[in-house]
């Protein structure tokens, strides 16, 4: 009975009592420690110059654990690649969980595990963080808040309104994985498949993209709502139209397949470790190398390019050579996926 | 073989599209029955790349459209009895009723499951015995056969709280009706795939031979739909009118004897209510006697209300291919996908969302 007890996330633990201090220290403590964590002070106090970005995300996926990740390793990723997608090297995290009470201190356990791995990769320290634990139906098992900063290099300037008319479009790599990966999990609606989750780090492929070249205009990484919608956005800032090619955009036959029997459209299904780079035509090749030579672009393509006419748009060249609107998800796609 | 990316292959649809553009000389109308072709028809520009001989209108195809508004508010007032979950396929949701949707009564706390398949559904039943479990029959030829397989798993199962709601329409006897009607001239009829994978092509003869229109049941891929065309096309130009299947990867003529023993074990025909075509007789199926313990309609006291039809709006009309969604007043403007008024919109398989979605007609 003891074991099954001290194996749970009690409300206690959340009450800033020793229980609190307990989980601080034997869970997070533990696995992420750095000199700013250790502190334990209220604040991480942080010596800066430069150009900050800095970010904020929530993570709420169900299931908790999905192929090729879980929430935690979500948690870091997805805000080191927020980061990333404004031209920043990622440097600091904070986390806060929300956890539900009952959850397993073992799947606790995991989960800080893998964040502690992810940082390692993602060469970024968790240096502040908090605990709520919430009765039980208030959240679903684990709820992840983060904020994350970084510093933008000289001479960067990166923004979703700095599409050109001549830019080309660069896609990293296949779409749909993650989204695809995850609902294979749902409970209800498990189907086989070997696909595991894209979640990756890209704040070193965007690093030696902006070596390549600190041109470029814009870069997105498409999660929730997948592609078409990371398109339209930069499409409306800039205020541009993007024309992209079926043929050209890299999508797994698994992936093609489990769309097919969903009723879904790739465009629209979350990736985590893809970016869309928008570049002057004069740089795409360049950068499209070094993407290329990089393990998390490795299938990286010029899926299309940036026009002047009808701006906000955005128009697919079909297989067939015809052309049709890409327009923006409307609705609930997947339910919580990140 | 790879059953998708094979039957996008451009260099094989440019020698179909060059070979219908050789072969095409009498103008003709097309319609194209399911929504699912529809949906490939727009979302792969195909009416762009047929020469101009050839003029496609979409058909009734789409189960959820063609659901009459006094169905939907008595699925939407089943949700209102305390202790009865709906479940129901997704696309549902967001279909508005006479006063609200599935989805705002969701919001608003009544208990509805989305899922995936009919077994999902008897799962909730099992595990929730104190409460209704009440599916949402609602598909054409395609989904009965699985739905009569739930009500018989209940049947073995002894599962007491299991119903369906059965709006379930059959596709032979709409085409016959809407061809009865006189309002829309055809030449040739894209069969619907999936319907006919459980048919089979044999239940569309009538149409080559009382009413003298060529038949193809078709895939869902581009190419599909090409090789469709074209088959078509070619029986126009040798003047004959018979049912051909370029779906042979999933079609038999005898179709699926198993699912269709399933369906009338457990179903028979009965009129059914088509949004914009009214009654049409034999179109829909009802419990048979034996299996009356699953009917929700029986089984409890439904008031959906009164029924209106949202004002200005031509889903009707579209469905018949009578009308094209832009002859709508209320089209990208009052209903968008977002703010649907019309089913058409909501639907994945409507033909407004298509059009909308992926802007027929856009020249950029």
């Amino acid at each position: 009975m003891e074991k099954v007890l001290k194996d749970k996330i009690l409300l206690a633990h959340g009450s800033g009592g020793k229980l609190a201090h307990e989980l601080v220290e034997g869970s997070f403590l533990k696995a992420l420690s750095n000199p700013f964590l250790a502190k334990l002070d209220d604040s991480a106090v942080i010596d800066f110059s430069g150009r900050l970005a800095f970010t904020t995300d929530s993570y709420v996926v169900s299931p908790i654990f999905f192929p090729g990740g879980d929430i935690g390793k979500l948690a870091v990723f997805g805000t080191v690649n927020d980061l990333a997608m404004a031209g920043a090297r990622p440097l600091y995290l904070s986390l806060s969980f929300i956890i539900e009470e009952g959850l397993a201190q073992s799947e606790l356990n995991q989960v800080v595990n893998s964040i502690q791995q992810a940082a390692r990769e993602a060469a970024v320290e968790v240096v502040t963080g908090d605990t709520k634990v919430v009765h039980r139906g208030s959240a679903d098992k684990l709820f992840i808040n983060t904020a994350g900063v970084g510093i933008i290099p000289e001479g960067v300037d990166v923004s979703g309104g700095n599409a050109r008319p001549g830019d080309k479009v660069i896609l990293s790599g296949a779409i749909g994985d993650h989204g695809i990966a995850v609902l294979s999990q749902r409970e209800g609606l498990s189907f086989s498949t070997q696909l595991e989750s894209d979640c990756a780090p890209l704040g070193g492929l965007v690093a030696e993209m902006l070596a390549a070249s600190p041109n470029i205009h814009c870069l997105r990484d498409p999660t929730r709502g997948g592609l078409a919608t990371s398109l339209n956005e930069l499409a409306k800032q800039s205020k541009v139209s993007i024309r992209i090619e079926e043929e050209k955009i890299p999508v797994r036959e698994e992936v093609l397949a489990a769309c097919e029997m969903l009723g879904f459209d790739p465009l629209y299904v979350a990736n985590e470790g893809k970016l869309v780079a928008i570049v002057p035509a004069g740089d795409a090749e360049k950068v499209l190398k070094v993407m290329r030579a990089n393990r998390y672009g490795k299938s990286a393509a010029i899926i299309g390019e940036v026009k002047a006419e009808h701006p906000g748009r955005v128009v697919m060249k079909t297989c067939l050579g015809a052309s049709r609107i890409v327009d923006m998800l409307v609705g609930d796609l997947l339910p919580r996926i990140c | 073989m790879k059953f998708i990316t094979e039957f996008r292959r451009s260099e094989l649809a440019e020698g179909l599209i060059s070979q219908i553009h050789r072969r095409s000389k009498t103008p003709v109308r097309f319609m194209e029955f399911c929504g699912g072709h529809t949906v490939t028809i727009f979302r792969y520009g195909i009416r762009q790349v047929l020469p101009p001989t050839i003029d496609m209108v979409s058909g009734p195809g789409c189960p959820i459209c063609v659901t009459a508004n006094a169905d939907l508010d008595k699925a939407i007032a089943l949700s209102q009895i305390p202790d009865i979950i709906i479940a129901t396929f997704g696309d549902m949701l967001k279909v508005p009723g006479s006063r609200s949707s599935l989805q705002e009564v969701k919001a608003d706390g009544a208990d509805v499951h989305t899922v995936y398949s009919t077994m999902d559904a008897l799962k909730i039943a099992e595990d929730n015995p104190d409460k209704s479990v009440v599916f949402l029959g609602i598909g054409f030829e395609t989904t009965a056969p699985t739905i009569a397989a739930s009500i018989l798993q209940a049947e073995e199962k002894g599962l007491g709280n299991y119903y369906v709601l059965s709006l379930h329409k059959l596709c032979p006897p709409v085409i016959r009706a809407l061809l009865d009607s006189g309002e829309v001239k055809l030449d040739g009829l894209i069969c619907p795939g999936h319907v006919s994978a459980i048919i089979g092509s044999r239940p569309w003869e009538f149409i080559a031979q009382d009413y003298g229109i060529s038949c193809v049941v078709s895939g869902f891929e581009p190419l599909d739909i090409l090789q469709s065309v074209d088959m078509l096309v070619a029986q126009i130009e040798n003047r004959e009118s018979k049912v051909e299947i370029a779906y042979r990867r999933g079609v038999r003529p005898e179709g699926n004897q198993q699912a269709l023993k399933l369906m009338g074990q457990v179903f028979e025909p009965c009129p059914a209510e088509w949004r914009g075509m009214g009654e049409v007789p034999d179109s829909g199926l009802k419990l048979r006697k034996e299996y009356q313990h699953f009917d929700a309609e029986l089984a409890f006291d439904i008031v959906p209300g009164p029924c209106y039809e949202p004002a200005g709006c031509i889903c009707g009309e579209v469905l018949r291919g009578v009308k094209t969604p832009d002859d709508c007043k209320l089209f990208g403007k009052a209903c968008t996908p977002q703010y649907p008024v019309g089913p058409c919109m909501v639907s994945s398989e409507g033909s407004c969302s298509a059009y909308y979605l992926y802007g027929e007609g856009f020249e950029g």
